[in-house]
């Protein structure tokens, strides 16, 4: 109990200093005071369009993006029981990802701004509605797996085919570097487009605390305890898809935030499913947002993305927990 | 009072019948003992009672909203799966956290700790469930299912893999519920505890209800051995009577 209050506590004052520091951090050097000053007034001026259609933008993102990666990493594991499941798995990620790529390799993401978002959200909606209706009425885990791994894959290799039959090899890099993941050059309303989705997400994935407690004992006895799990599952899916199809339309693939941040979380709150949702939100918040100062710090120059990063440093991170599990479950 | 009511009950699976046309009656103040070869629809029979799964014909539980079900019928599955790395008392407090608001009252605490103590694990409240070993994890979840405090049990095999004492102490636990004026349903194999503990045995094989009556009379009847395959030793003793399976007969 206490633990977990004190994790709360020291994660929330760490999203906030990183949340902060992403406001600081970039090629134009500002001052503290100045940056702050020039993001809370209204007058015009180049501090403040930098702070406010750059910075501001792009330090809302990494929370969001990360916050809603986490929760819905522990959304997804607490479902599934499985603590290897990510919030991809139900198709969503590859979905929004192919929606994405067709509007980069049509060139109406070249059209209007708004084009590549929009196009990314329709294929997310579009994956929710497909893996609703492959894994049928009952609320079953084994199903929801199944049909989220069958549309990933689909997207995946429709995704290959755009690129493989890609006449114009610059729209190919594009595509390529748009997949890696990244929160550069994104405005005010790309916030504004993924805020309400990303809301709604957060909203239903909040409220599968107690039925994912309950799953802790399994289907039946969750059911038996008065879960009604085809509800339960319907939150996730839809929480799922608008908060991570939000996310990837405005950030592309940031992985193994999802994966890794509710699994090093877990011991902090005894195993329970409901207190690591909160938690892992904010555990999200804060690999991304760091990630993202990385990425300005490290290589300024070479535009090193996001998710790159993230893989670059979850991976092996993951890695060693798998490393330290091992000799426990022996 | 009656507190399970099965009217023609069948579920069929691939179109063959796996819990055919059963109709059983379970009033407060039974512990009524499910017996039948391994295949022969305990597990089936519970869950559909339940409303888990689809059937045909009625069952007075699986007509009531899901949380109304909860109050009236708790039931422990078969499988003892404990997930997550959470403590006893988390998993006892699943048993209350799910009905009304989802906050605990006093009441609710009360309850968990009646549960606990019955099942002899007041000391075991902080300790990480999953850690234990396999007979304390079936005592935690058997607390679970009690903290519900149901009208209605429905237990399946919850003395598998225990040990002697375990179980007896376990099946003590059910024929005191039984005494206090609940309901108990429970499926086991051991038909010399049933025969101890249950105040009634209902025997079923291939879906069926062949014979539904006090463990005596069950235990003595020629088609018993029929269902099962074997030939018992029964006695009496100033324990009740004990019944101990002797040879194969098929």
């Amino acid at each position: 109990m206490t633990l977990r209050i004190t994790a709360l506590v020291l994660l929330s004052l760490l999203v906030a200093l990183l949340f902060l520091a992403s406001l600081l951090i970039g090629p134009a050097a500002l001052g503290l005071k100045q940056s702050i000053g020039a993001l809370l007034s209204g007058e015009g001026g180049p501090v403040a369009l930098v702070m406010q259609e750059i910075r501001l933008p792009r330090a809302l993102l990494g929370l969001l993006v990360g916050a809603v990666l986490g929760l819905s990493g522990a959304a997804m594991q607490g479902f599934l029981r499985n603590p290897l499941a990510e919030p991809g798995l139900v198709g969503v990620s590859s979905s929004a990802a192919l929606g994405a790529v067709l509007s980069l390799q049509t060139g109406l993401a070249a059209s209007f701004a708004l084009a590549l978002p929009l196009s990314a959200l329709a294929g997310a909606a579009l994956a929710v509605l497909l893996v609703l209706f492959m894994a049928g009425p009952h609320g079953g885990a084994l199903a929801l797996i199944l049909a989220g791994i069958a549309i990933s894959a689909l997207a995946g290799a429709l995704t290959s085919l755009v690129l493989n039959l890609s006449p114009n090899p610059f729209a190919v890099m594009e595509i390529v570097y748009w997949m890696m993941g990244s929160l550069a050059d994104r405005s005010m309303t790309h916030v504004w487009l993924a805020l309400p989705f990303m809301i709604l997400g957060c909203g239903l994935l909040l409220a599968t605390g107690r039925g994912l407690d309950a799953l802790t004992l399994g289907e039946d006895a969750a059911r038996s305890m008065g879960v009604d799990l085809a509800r339960l599952r319907l939150l996730i899916v839809l929480g799922t898809a608008s908060a991570v199809g939000a996310s990837v339309a405005v950030a592309g693939a940031v992985g193994f935030v999802g994966l890794v941040m509710p699994h090093l979380l877990r011991p902090l709150v005894g195993g329970r499913p409901s207190h690591l949702l909160p938690l892992a939100a904010l555990g999200g918040a804060a690999m991304v947002l760091a990630a993202d100062i990385a990425v300005r710090l490290i290589a300024p120059d070479q535009d090193l993305k996001l998710g790159v990063l993230t893989a670059l440093v979850g991976a092996p991170f993951f890695l060693h927990l798998l490393w330290r599990m091992r000799g426990v479950e022996a | 009072m009656t507190l399970l009511e099965l009217d023609h009950l069948t579920l069929r699976r691939a179109g063959k019948p796996v819990v055919d046309d059963v109709t059983l009656r379970v009033a407060a103040g039974e512990c009524v003992g499910l017996i039948g070869p391994n295949g022969a629809g305990k597990t089936t029979l519970m869950r559909a009672a339940l409303g888990l799964l689809p059937h045909e014909g009625s069952s007075n539980l699986a007509r009531l909203p899901l949380g109304e079900r909860a109050r009236q019928a708790a039931f422990l599955p078969q499988s003892r799966d404990i997930h997550w790395p959470v403590t006893v008392d988390a998993v006892v407090t699943l048993g209350r956290a799910l009905q009304g608001s989802g906050k605990l009252h006093p009441e609710d605490r009360r309850a968990i700790d009646r549960a606990l103590m019955r099942m002899g694990l007041d000391g075991y409240r902080d300790r990480i469930a999953t850690a234990l070993s396999g007979g304390e994890q079936a005592r935690v979840l058997i607390a679970r299912a009690l903290a519900q405090e149901t009208p209605l049990l429905l237990a399946d095999e919850p003395v598998a893999g225990l040990d002697p004492e375990a179980q007896l102490r376990t099946m003590q636990v059910f024929a005191d519920l039984a005494r206090e004026g609940r309901g108990i349903v429970v499926s086991i194999h051991d038909l010399g505890l049933a025969a101890r503990f249950c105040t009634r045995l209902v025997v079923l094989d291939h879906g069926r209800i062949v014979l539904d009556a006090p463990p005596r009379a069950v235990l003595s009847d020629p088609r018993l051995s029929e269902v099962f395959g074997i030939r018992g030793f029964l006695a009496d003793t100033p324990d009740g009577p004990v019944f101990q399976p002797m040879a194969v007969t098929r």
